[in-house]
């Protein structure tokens, strides 16, 4: 029976196309008017990767999930020494030029660590949710997997590599969530976050630690944990000026022109203003494939990497913004169905951690370029150029058609 | 593990569809608001982001002469200016540009500042570039990143100093007059007026600039030239069609005196200006495209002060042309008639008060008449007709002739008179105890409180020679002439010509009369408060019977009025009877020692009425 061999077709089609999508993106983002050499042959580079990719994720697809539940623990071992490794001997390169993020061997960059540790970070937290019997109730259950994620989150921090951090941040909840924690629990976890960055007033951090008092009687958690919650985010109100203040001013100047770009629109707000110019003058269809002046006249910072998709709206407009997020948004419901329908948690649980690492991802790199999420250098996927993440990309896709083709022999199905 | 059964998993797949479809709701809400709501703004960012506006500057109207001859013109010239990224960049730039095209470090400072002005418009290096030069640069063009050579329309002045005074002169536009306001409508990069008519029609010679657009990257380099959008067209200026006869205009010049400062005014007795002189003059034609700093130093710093208009800009003290007022004052008050005689004959001089009042003939007039002290320019006569005015009445009367006001001529910069409105001028200024009545005595001759400017002298004998009635001297015709009577009637009015026709027929510039025509005239000297010299002062109209055209002149510490007359009584005769009246004479220069207004040792007490024109002619005499 052709059946595709038995891999999920849905899922196939639409990474397909975001695949083409996305080279085609590439290719105009290096047609300029100014010589830009990164840019330029980046989408044949690219043709290289997506063909070793291809290779990846059939190596990852042949993975079954129990070797790989047994790897899991090597695999995030490794990824930790790697990261701190990165620390030691890391260096800059690309669009993170300041920060240590590579690791290079005999003068070549081998990849960014970083990457790889959201993986593995997926993957353990997979293998320790699903050996747990009922799902965590209470914050003091959440440490472990806190910790699977806060390590290596951390360890990127150092580097100091703000938008990966997020992203173990957006797969710890996703694959929290996934496991069955109440969504209530997941909010007082947030909610120290919530309390670092109201902090900056003082009105509004009353006013949110006021709500979060309601919301804790409200909830009834445990009453220490109720403290401890509270504790939590009074400490955060407490330490956020001498962490602000230990930022690098990079990163202050990040933080502070996502809320007004125009603070300094030379400079820290460059970025954001730029890419919101480009998408802004494409309107409803763009100013034609291969056409946008900002584009071709390097207005546009990074545009065959993080800003990538500053390309596509100024080119195609609204509607191919719309197209590329359908494209996407299809990619994840394909991937809830995929989890759902898993033979067993940890593929399930793995599955839901690939996609909370792709979305986060996706939702942190297009927001960014409209200002809707601070401006942190991480790439889209299937769109922006750089090798390491288009091997995890394709890597977690392996991973989720393998899930799929077992999930068509048997596993839950759909009742 | 129940957390994994089918129904919860189910439950849980509902609600994660439900956040992703948020989080997609959200981007695709923020890329609607900046992609569709936001998209004029945007767009607008974006093209200010490539384009970089390059001024096109319009062609200044044409300035002709009454019979459409050229004036001032606008010919096709080259700019060439540099657009940069940054100061550094830009210097750096300029040193090779001194490669090809030497430069001094002043102007490139003058660059700097351009830039620095306006960083986005490309600064201006060469206003008034050679094709050579322009050939030079487009071959080294590689080097020359930013380079924008364009063809920008050139003022040129034919005539040069001859007209220089009359028509001024354009350049750019500073910071600071934009700021001002002071050039409505003048945008960065704009030449504008800065003198005589180009200043005074700026608005309409101006026209509008335009714009067009090259695209640059974001670091500012120059991508592309044409067609990166739509060029704004420039609107030319309007012509400007003067009253100016620009052949008597050249002819003045051709005749004047090298190295005497001075000035002429030639007008109908209407105020039609038909030629407006001054000299020395500068050039207009170096101030185009950026004067250099040698030459402007060179015009500032210049004792003779090159700048200054003579014709408008300078009070002179008015002296004898001064006692047709005071005769006119007297006729109009009814205290005399042209045949009136003063209770004391000149005998050289007058006692008044402590003080004896010199008439500049020291042997005398003897009795005068009116006419005869109008032709003899008798001081004498004049300190008595002063008196029984009485200074109050001069003064007055001295404001309702126009004296204490401006022309208002349509050239920038006039100079108002100074003339006193009333005897508190004197308390003021020497305290109500410091002065005494003799200042009438001074006033009546021209001398004393009251400067001029030429044009207001000219204006008062336009009066004089037409109907009476001052008008306001125009260059360019307005819509209404303006004008004021002098209250004199026509038996007056024809009392004073005939006087000025007695000066030039038999009294102090009876040298200067002409076979063709009657002349009516008044020399003048009059002595200035600060130098040793004399100005000399010489005001006709002819022909005498109908007049048509009024001539003032005034030498500068360079004369006495008889030596003026000639050069003023030969323009009105290029003026009426053309070129070839004139071919190839020279003026007769006449000195006679010992005489400080040159005027002929003649007496004319014959205070007859003047001969009616066509004049009998007296032999020359030399």
């Amino acid at each position: 029976m052709p059946r595709s061999l038995g891999l999920d077709r849905p899922l196939l089609t639409v990474v397909a196309g975001l695949v083409l999508f996305g080279l085609v993106v590439l290719y105009s983002a290096g047609q300029t008017d100014v010589p830009n050499f990164a840019a330029r042959g980046a989408w044949e580079r690219q043709l290289v990767w997506l063909g070793i990719g291809a290779v990846v994720a059939a190596v990852a697809f042949r993975f079954s999930p129990r070797l790989l539940e047994w790897a899991s623990l090597p695999v995030y071992v490794t990824a930790l020494f790697l990261l701190a490794l990165t620390l030691v001997i890391g260096r800059g390169a690309g669009t993170a030029a300041s920060s240590k993020s590579w690791i290079y061997i005999g003068g070549h960059a081998i990849g960014q660590p970083a990457e790889f540790a959201k993986l593995a970070v997926a993957l353990m937290l997979a293998r320790h949710l699903s050996g747990l019997r009922e799902a965590p109730e209470t914050l003091r259950e959440l440490i472990p997997a806190c910790l699977i994620a806060g390590v290596p989150a951390l360890l990127v921090l150092a580097q100091p590599d703000l938008g990966s951090a997020l992203v173990f941040a957006g797969i710890l909840f996703a694959m929290l969530f996934w496991a069955g924690v109440h969504p209530m629990l997941l909010l007082l976890l947030a909610s120290p976050i919530a309390s670092l960055l109201l902090a900056f007033n003082w009105v509004t951090w009353v006013g949110w630690m006021a709500l979060l008092m309601v919301g804790l009687i409200a909830w009834r958690p445990y009453f220490w944990e109720g403290v401890a919650v509270f504790a939590a985010n009074s400490a955060m109100g407490f330490i956020a000026l001498p962490i602000w203040r230990k930022l690098e001013p990079y990163q202050q100047n990040r933080l502070l022109t996502f809320l007004n770009p125009e603070v300094d629109p030379q400079r820290a707000g460059y970025h954001a203003i730029q890419s919101k110019v480009a998408i802004g003058s494409g309107g409803w269809f763009g100013n034609g494939y291969l056409e946008g002046p900002q584009k071709r006249l390097a207005f546009l910072p990074e545009q065959h990497t993080d800003f990538i998709f500053a390309v596509l709206g100024e080119e195609l407009g609204f509607a191919g913004v719309v197209a590329a997020l359908v494209l996407f948004f299809i990619l994840f419901v394909v991937l809830v169905r995929i989890a759902r329908r898993a033979t067993d948690p940890y593929s399930s649980l793995m599955v839901f951690g690939v996609l909370g690492l792709l979305f986060t991802h996706v939702f942190e790199n297009v927001g960014m370029t409209v200002n809707v999420m601070p401006i942190t250098g991480i790439p889209l996927p299937f769109f922006s150029y750089g090798g390491s993440f288009l091997l995890i990309t394709a890597t977690c896709l392996g991973l989720a058609l393998r899930a799929a083709w077992d999930a068509r022999l048997g596993g839950y199905g759909d009742i | 593990m129940n957390e994994f059964h089918p129904s919860r998993l189910r439950e849980r797949a509902v609600r994660a569809r439900w956040v992703l479809a948020v989080a997609f709701l959200v981007l695709v809400g923020a890329f609607f608001r900046t992609q569709i709501l936001q998209v004029d703004r945007y767009r607008l960012r974006a093209e200010n982001n490539r384009l970089r506006q390059v001024p096109l500057q319009p062609a200044r109207g044409t300035v002709f002469d009454r019979n459409e001859r050229v004036i001032a013109e606008t010919v096709p010239g080259f700019s060439v200016a540099l657009l940069a990224s940054s100061t550094d960049s830009l210097r750096q730039i300029l040193k090779r540009f001194r490669s090809v095209v030497p430069l001094d470090s002043a102007d490139v400072e003058a660059v700097v500042d351009r830039y620095l002005q306006a960083r986005y418009q490309p600064a201006l290096v060469l206003g008034n570039a050679t094709r050579a030069q322009v050939a030079m640069l487009e071959e080294h063009r590689a080097i020359l990143p930013g380079l924008v050579i364009q063809s920008e329309p050139r003022r040129v002045y034919p005539r040069g100093t001859a007209v220089a005074h009359l028509v001024g002169y354009v350049n750019e536009v500073s910071q600071a007059e934009l700021e001002g306001g002071r050039y409505a409508g003048a945008r960065l990069g704009s030449v504008v007026g800065r003198a005589g008519l180009e200043q005074e029609y700026d608005d309409s010679l101006r026209g509008a600039p335009g714009m067009r657009y090259i695209e640059v990257d974001a670091r500012g380099r120059l991508v592309r030239e044409q067609g990166a959008a739509p060029p704004l067209p420039s609107v030319p200026g309007h012509a400007l069609h003067t009253t100016i006869d620009l052949d008597l205009q050249l002819y003045v010049d051709s005749i004047w005196p090298k190295g005497q400062a001075g000035a002429l005014i030639a007008m109908t007795p209407k105020g039609e200006i038909r030629a407006l002189y001054s000299t020395p003059a500068y050039d207009p034609n170096s101030f185009i495209g950026g004067i250099s700093r040698a030459e402007l130093r060179r015009l500032t710093t210049d004792p003779t002060l090159p700048l200054l208009n003579r014709a408008l800009q300078v009070r002179y003290p008015p002296g004898s042309p001064f006692k047709l007022a005071t005769a006119a004052m007297a006729l109009k008050r009814g205290l005399v008639d042209l045949h009136t005689h003063m209770p004391q004959g000149c005998g050289g001089g007058m006692q008044f008060g402590n003080r004896y009042f010199r008439c500049w003939k020291k042997t005398g007039h003897g009795s005068l008449d009116l006419l005869g002290a109008v032709a003899q320019s008798c001081d004498v006569y004049f300190y008595q007709l002063g008196l029984r005015i009485q200074l109050a009445n001069i003064l007055s009367d001295g404001v309702t002739m126009g004296f204490q006001e401006r022309t208002h001529v349509d050239l920038v910069n006039e100079a108002a008179p100074i003339w006193p409105a009333t005897t508190e001028y004197y308390d003021r200024r020497y305290g109500p105890r410091g002065w005494s009545n003799s200042v009438v005595l001074n006033l009546s001759i021209g001398q004393g409180e009251n400067t001029q400017t030429l044009v207001n002298m000219v204006r008062f004998y336009a009066a004089l020679a037409g109907d009476g009635k001052a008008p306001t001297p125009y260059v360019v015709r307005p819509d209404t002439v303006q004008s004021f009577d002098l209250g004199l009637n026509a038996s007056q009015l024809d009392g004073l010509r005939r006087s000025l026709i007695a000066v030039v027929e038999h009294g102090t510039a009876a040298r200067s009369r002409l076979q063709e025509f009657a002349v009516a005239g008044k020399t003048g000297t009059a002595q200035n408060a600060d130098k040793d010299r004399d100005h000399g002062w010489f005001i006709a109209f002819a022909p005498a019977e109908k007049p048509e055209i009024v001539v003032g002149a005034i030498f500068e510490f360079g004369g006495h009025g008889s030596e003026v007359a000639p050069y003023v009584v030969r323009s009105i005769r290029r003026y009426l009877l053309g070129p070839d009246s004139t071919g190839g004479d020279r003026p007769r220069r006449i000195t006679l020692p010992g005489d400080p207004t040159g005027a002929p040792v003649e007496r004319s007490d014959s205070a007859g009425p003047a001969p009616a024109p066509p004049v009998p002619l007296l032999p020359e005499t030399r």
